[in-house]
């Protein structure tokens, strides 16, 4: 700014206020903008209940939260089993029963997509992991924890399909779409597995 | 190529994502400017650190090289902590 016109300024002050005004105005969308930017965050969603894709889940889970991103995992229908870590049957309905005695009771019981035959594509896809050294799923899990990787279980699938609470391993959050959303709304990657 | 390095990280057999995961792990408990060299028998590894320096605020792949040894490969990365 030069001599005269900041001579102008002083001599008048209501366009010194104006000035003022639209600096805060433009400090204010600045800040809606900044809000409006996504962070170095992941958010998965953990549909499928099939040990391939779990294990791809976990694999970029660790990997994003290795390179220093913000991961959170939410795991609905299928994807629950992987969350289980035993099967109750008390004080459920019929269905809820069949759903139980039907679906994996744990991680550790999960089918593969293709080729399962009745568990046998599960044990032999393992077999060939442990034979190639890439980590188990449960160690992926572990792993994923270490890392501060968040995991969090569908309320209303968990409800649906009358999987308590007390079936589930410790240390999950529960949550239902705004918080996948407000995850996935601030993230640079979203996934549906 | 002979590097300076400061801690040496062997994830030799280790499977994607092992050695990025045990490199973050390593290089958090260096201090800054001070440099990770990390051994590696995953070939994917090479674009992974890569990828992890570009994305990453606080790491720089200040070099990387193959060697082969009895035909085997083994890549090596240096990883310097920056912040």
């Amino acid at each position: 700014m030069d001599a005269s016109a900041e001579a102008r300024l002083v001599a008048d002050p209501s366009r010194m206020q104006a000035i003022e005004e639209k600096l805060r105005e433009l400090e204010k969308r600045l800040a809606h903008v900044e809000g409006q930017v996504a962070e170095d965050r992941v958010a998965l969603v953990v549909f499928s209940g099939d040990l391939d894709r779990v294990l791809a889940a976990f694999i970029i889970a660790t990997g994003a939260a290795a390179m220093g991103q913000q991961v959170s995992m939410f795991f609905t229908f299928w994807g629950l089993s992987v969350l289980k870590k035993d099967s109750q049957l008390s004080g459920k309905t019929l269905f809820q029963k069949m759903m139980a005695v039907m679906s994996p009771g744990s991680s550790k019981s999960l089918p593969v997509s293709q080729m399962n035959y009745f568990g046998v594509g599960a044990k032999m896809l393992r077999s060939m992991m442990k034979e190639k050294n890439v980590n188990s799923l449960e160690e992926m899990i572990s792993l994923a924890r270490e890392l501060g990787v968040r995991m969090i279980a569908c309320e209303m699938s968990r409800d649906l399909m009358g999987i308590k609470e007390s079936e589930l391993v410790a240390g999950l959050e529960c949550g239902g779409v705004a918080s996948f959303l407000a995850d996935s709304l601030k993230s640079r990657t979203s996934l549906f597995i | 190529m002979s590097q300076v390095f400061d801690k040496l990280l062997d994830a030799r057999g280790l499977n994607c994502p092992m050695p990025l995961v045990n490199a973050r792990k390593e290089i958090g408990k260096l201090e800054p400017g001070q440099v990770l060299k990390v051994v590696a028998t995953d070939r994917g590894s090479v674009a992974d650190f890569q990828g992890w320096a570009k994305v990453a605020k606080n790491v720089e792949l200040v070099g990387q090289e193959t060697e082969s040894t009895e035909g085997a490969n083994v890549y090596v990365h240096y990883v310097k902590r920056t912040a």
